[in-house]
C-alpha cells in the first residue's frame, strides 16, 4: 500500500554518453572537493578551545547556601517528588541548638543523594525547590570507574562555605545567578 | 687487475653514487611529506583540521607514524610462505625506487671541473625501462598477497594484476603516439626536444589524458584502489602484514606516485623547463643555476601531480570491478588506438 508519494522509481536507464566518459561528472566533483578546502573548519582543538554551552544547558546540580554558610535545603522531599526519574534521595534531620550557623531553618537534609546515572538533567528539582536551594550548574559528571561513584552525596553536592572558601563559592554563586538571571527572561 | 681498476672513473663512480643517494633519500622523504600531505589534504576538502599535534603543522608526524610503524611487533602468519612473504614488501618497495634512475631531473651541472648530468643513467631506451619497472612492481603486491594464504588478500593481488595488464596496455598504446612525435625513447632526449620546442601536453592532449588515468590505475590510487579496498577486502593484499612490512607498502605506494608525478612530468610537461614558449637561456644564468632552477620547475610539477593524485583521491569512490574493466577494454584501449592512428595520420600527411 502507498502510504506517502514521497516515493520515486529507482531510475535504470543506461548512462548517456557525457555520464559513461565519467569525466564531467568527476570534475564537478573536483571543483566541489577544492571549494571545500577553502572553507572555515568545522574543528574545535579541544583542550585549547572548547565549545561553549547552549544558554539552557543544563548540567550538575548545586545545593545552595546563604551569604552566611547557611544551607538553604529544609529537606521538604519537593524535589524528590517532582523527579520523574527518581534520582533524588534524602533524610530529613532536625537542627539541633546550637548548630543555627549550619542549617537556615529548624529542618535539614542530613542526607541528600542524586544518583546521577538515573538523572536525566530535565531541572524539574530546580523548579520545584521553595527554598532555593537546589541549581543545575553548567558543569557535567566527569567519567568514573564504579556505578557509585555516580552518587553524587552532600559533599559534592553542596556549594563551597562563603566565608571558608569565599572564592569557589563566588564563582558558583555566579552560576546560579547567571541562571536565575536567565529564569527571569525567561518569564 | 691494477689495469682494470685503473681504467675504471672512479669519480665518475663516486659522483654517480652520491647522486644514486641523493635521488633515494629526495625520494624517501617526498614519500614521506606525501602522506602528511595525504592527511592534510583529506582533512583540508573535507573541512578538517588534519594532523597538527606533532611538530608545527604537525609537521613531524610522518615520524612518528614511520616510529609507530617500527614499534609494531613484526607477525609472520604460520600457513604463510614465509620467504615469499618478506620477499612481497621488498620486491614493492624496490621496484618503486629503481624507475628514478632513467629521469632526467635537471640539466647539467658543473663542479670541481666535472660537468655532472643530473640523471644517474641517459639510457637509450629509458622509456621502456620505466615501463619494465613499473609493471615489475605489481609482482611485490601479487607475491605478498599470495603469500598471506588468506583469501582477501589473494582477491585484492588478483585485482591489482589484472587492472594492471588492463592499462598497461592502453598506457604503452598512448605512448607510442608520444614516440612517434619524438623519434627517441630516451627520457633525456624527449626533454631537450621539448625545451626546444613545444611541451608535448599540447602536441597529445588526449595522450596524456589516457596516460594520467593509467598512471592513477598504476599506482593503485582511488578510483583504482580495488586491490586495496579497505571497506570490501580489508586492505585487500596488505591485509596480513604488519610492522614495517606494511609500511613498505605504504610507502611504495607513496614513491610510486612520485616517480608516476615524475615521468607524467618529463614526458609531457617538458621535464625541467621552466616556462613553455620561452627560451630561458635569454636570462643569461650560469648552466649551475639554470640546472637548479630547472630541477626546481620539475618538483613543481611533481607537487602538483602528487596533489592532483590526492584530490581525485578525496573526490571521487572507487570503480566496481566490472566498471574497471569496462573502462579499460571498451574505453581508453579504442581511445589509445584512436589517438595513435590519428597522430600517424597527421604525422604522415605533415611530412609528404
Amino acid at each position: 500500500m502507498q502510504l506517502t508519494n514521497r516515493a520515486k522509481p529507482v531510475d535504470r536507464k543506461p548512462l548517456s554518453i557525457a555520464e559513461k566518459i565519467y569525466l564531467p561528472a568527476v570534475l564537478k566533483g573536483m571543483g566541489i572537493t577544492f571549494s571545500h578546502i577553502f572553507k572555515k573548519k568545522v574543528t574545535i582543538n579541544y583542550p585549547e578551545e572548547t565549545r561553549p554551552f547552549s544558554p539552557v544547558f543544563r548540567g550538575l546540580h548545586i545545593l545552595n547556601r546563604d551569604e552566611e554558610g547557611r544551607e538553604n535545603c529544609t529537606a521538604c522531599g519537593l524535589c524528590a517528588v517532582a523527579c520523574p526519574a527518581e534520582a533524588i534521595t534524602m533524610d530529613a534531620a532536625e537542627r539541633l541548638p546550637g548548630e543555627e550557623n549550619l542549617y537556615r531553618e529548624e529542618k535539614y537534609a542530613a542526607k541528600y543523594e542524586i544518583n546521577m546515572l538515573r538523572c536525566i538533567f530535565c531541572g524539574l528539582c530546580e523548579e520545584a525547590c521553595p527554598k532555593d536551594a537546589i541549581y543545575l550548574t553548567e558543569t557535567f559528571a566527569p567519567a568514573n570507574y564504579s556505578r557509585k561513584s555516580f552518587v553524587y552525596g552532600k559533599d559534592n553536592l553542596v556549594i563551597p562555605h562563603p566565608k571558608e572558601n569565599p572564592e569557589a563559592f563566588a564563582k558558583a554563586k555566579g552560576l546560579i545567578d547567571e541562571r536565575k538571571a536567565k529564569a527571569n527572561q525567561a518569564k | 687487475m691494477d689495469m682494470i681498476l685503473l681504467a675504471v672513473d672512479w669519480a665518475l663512480v663516486l659522483e654517480k653514487t652520491l647522486f644514486i643517494g641523493f635521488i633515494i633519500s629526495i625520494s624517501l622523504v617526498v614519500a614521506m611529506y606525501a602522506t602528511y600531505g595525504e592527511r592534510k589534504i583529506a582533512a583540508f576538502i573535507q573541512d578538517r583540521l588534519g594532523p597538527n599535534r606533532a611538530g608545527p603543522f604537525g609537521l613531524l608526524q610522518p615520524l612518528a607514524d614511520g616510529l609507530k610503524l617500527f614499534m609494531k611487533e613484526e607477525i609472520i602468519p604460520t600457513s604463510s610462505n614465509k620467504v615469499l612473504f618478506i620477499l612481497g614488501p621488498s620486491l614493492a618497495m624496490i621496484t618503486a625506487m629503481l624507475t628514478s634512475a632513467v629521469i632526467p631531473w635537471g640539466d647539467k651541472v658543473e663542479l670541481f671541473g666535472r660537468t655532472i648530468s643530473l640523471q644517474i643513467a641517459d639510457v637509450n631506451i629509458g622509456i621502456l625501462y620505466v615501463f619494465g619497472i613499473l609493471s615489475l612492481g605489481v609482482y611485490g603486491i601479487m607475491i605478498g598477497a599470495w603469500a598471506s594464504n588468506n583469501k582477501f588478500s589473494l582477491m585484492g593481488g588478483l585485482r591489482a594484476a589484472s587492472q594492471i595488464i588492463s592499462y598497461e596496455l592502453a598506457m604503452g598504446i598512448s605512448l607510442i603516439a608520444l614516440l612517434m612525435i619524438t623519434g627517441s625513447l630516451s627520457l633525456g632526449e624527449m626533454v631537450k626536444q621539448q625545451q626546444e620546442g613545444l611541451w608535448n601536453v599540447i602536441v597529445q592532449p588526449l595522450g596524456f589524458f589516457i596516460f594520467l588515468v593509467c598512471a592513477f590505475a598504476e599506482c593503485n590510487r582511488t578510483p583504482f584502489d580495488l586491490a586495496e579496498a579497505e571497506n570490501e577486502l580489508i586492505g585487500g593484499y596488505h591485509a596480513e602484514f604488519s610492522s614495517m612490512k606494511l609500511g613498505f607498502y605504504l610507502f611504495a605506494e607513496y614513491i610510486n606516485m612520485f616517480i608516476s608525478s615524475a615521468v607524467m612530468a618529463t614526458l609531457y610537461f617538458g621535464g625541467y623547463d621552466i616556462i613553455p614558449f620561452y627560451d630561458e637561456s635569454a636570462w643569461g644564468f650560469s648552466t649551475n643555476i639554470m640546472a637548479l632552477l630547472g630541477a626546481a620547475a620539475l618538483f613543481v610539477k611533481i607537487l602538483f601531480f602528487i596533489f592532483l593524485f590526492m584530490w581525485v583521491r578525496w573526490t571521487i569512490p572507487r570503480f566496481r570491478y566490472d566498471q574497471l574493466m569496462n573502462l579499460g577494454w571498451k574505453g581508453l584501449i579504442p581511445l589509445s588506438l584512436f589517438n595513435m592512428i590519428v597522430t600517424a595520420a597527421v604525422i604522415l600527411f605533415l611530412k609528404k
